[in-house]
């Protein structure tokens, strides 16, 4: 081997080893690395019980409550298969929607709901104009009646 | 073919290759990004739900990519100039790192702007973001390292040690947003499938995408030509280019 052909060699094995060290250690991280808990995990007990942590998921259709102090919020966080309930005081981001993602950081109250701090929006990575989304909501609608009326027959 | 690459592999028989080619991607990257910033604010339609804010993505996301890929360019050179004791690859990494630190930042600062409307946050140490301002730090790390050493060979095969052991961080960028729940939403735009964007809004990002290349290529070979001027220059031919210029 020529001594080029020997250092190629080398580089291409040192290169191999960091990447190898690197995804160790990445997944020795891993339970460090994460955002947010789902509410499946804090349901199996995943989630530190009285530090601060976030859950994250959908914010459940016609869940959001607002109190008579009207600062305060309460929402259902669901990952559709398990949901928490969640109190936050303060003012919510603009992209804050029922059937949206969001993270809201806080901790596990002793009543089983989830006190947060601080709520953010969580945005998916679709971009489409108003007319597309006013759409494809009119056809999901008109697909969910449809399988209700099959239903019914 | 072969010995025709060789020839160019010579610092002296690039710079006047690299002058030729400066104007016409300079031409390019002007062409595409007019049109591109026409697309942006004229063309594409407002977003559904983040209405105007989501505009942002015409300069973060191409922005972005090539944070990625000139680290990539950069380290592929200076492991290449390692192996091969090329002295060209060496100087070819240095003209890429501050343009490629340049999108990293523009990529961070863009998307706080862009966080605190939607998010409702400037910042959050998620994964994606955090390893782009590792990202960020590379760049700067490589750019001081390579600055402190006086000797230009020295400086490459240290440049080129930092750069290859940084490259590890790229993939972690790109897929973080698969391996672990983060804030930052996925990839809209990917190679195995459909992307999730309305076609016009595509359109704009990647004539913007298209322009942000020829800009990278454009401005690193001009400082490519600067970098050869100043370590050439106790040859005769840059004396000679120096004094003609």
């Amino acid at each position: 081997m020529k001594p080029r052909h020997q250092r190629m060699v080398a580089i291409g094995a040192g290169v191999a080893l960091i990447a190898i060290a690197a995804a160790l250690v990445l997944n020795a991280f891993q339970g460090n690395v994460v955002f947010f808990f789902s509410p499946s995990q804090i349901a199996a007990r995943e989630a530190p019980q009285d530090k601060t942590f976030r859950v994250g998921g959908m914010v459940e259709k016609g869940s959001l409550k607002r109190q008579a102090d009207g600062l305060t919020v309460t929402f259902i966080v669901t990952d559709t298969a398990k949901s928490i309930p969640v109190t936050y005081t303060g003012i919510l981001p603009d992209l804050f929607k029922e059937g949206k993602g969001v993270v809201a950081q806080g901790k596990l109250g002793p009543d089983g709901a989830f006190h947060a701090s601080e709520v953010l929006a969580k945005h998916d990575e679709n971009y489409m104009p108003p007319e597309a989304a006013h759409a494809l909501s009119k056809a999901e609608a008109e697909k969910a009646a449809k399988s209700v009326t099959g239903g019914a027959r | 073919m072969n010995s025709e690459l060789f020839r160019l592999a010579a610092p002296q028989a690039f710079f006047p290759v690299a002058g030729k080619m400066l104007p016409w991607f300079s031409f390019l990257a002007g062409a595409l990004a007019l049109a591109g910033l026409y697309v942006a604010f004229f063309v594409a339609p407002t977003d559904a739900t983040q209405g105007e804010a989501y505009r942002i993505i015409f300069i973060h996301v191409p922005a972005a990519w090539m944070s990625m890929f000139i680290y990539v360019m950069m380290a592929g050179w200076a492991g290449f100039g390692l192996a091969m004791n090329t002295r060209l690859s060496g100087m070819m990494s240095s003209a890429l790192a501050p343009t490629g630190a340049m999108f990293t930042f523009i990529a961070l600062w863009t998307g706080a702007l862009w966080g605190k409307p939607t998010w409702g946050t400037y910042w959050a140490w998620d994964a994606r973001m955090t390893s782009e301002l590792v990202l960020l730090f590379l760049y700067l790390g490589f750019i001081a390292l390579k600055g402190a050493i006086q000797d230009p060979a020295r400086a490459d095969r240290a440049g080129a040690i930092l750069a290859l052991v940084g490259v590890v961080n790229v993939p972690i960028i790109y897929f973080s947003v698969q391996w672990w729940n983060t804030l930052h939403q996925g990839a809209s735009v990917s190679l195995t499938r459909a992307p999730s964007m309305a076609a016009v809004m595509l359109l704009g990002m990647l004539l913007m995408a298209l322009a942000a290349w020829m800009y990278s290529i454009a401005v690193a070979l001009a400082r490519l030509r600067r970098i050869i001027l100043e370590r050439e220059r106790d040859a005769e031919w840059a004396k000679l280019q120096r004094s003609t210029a």
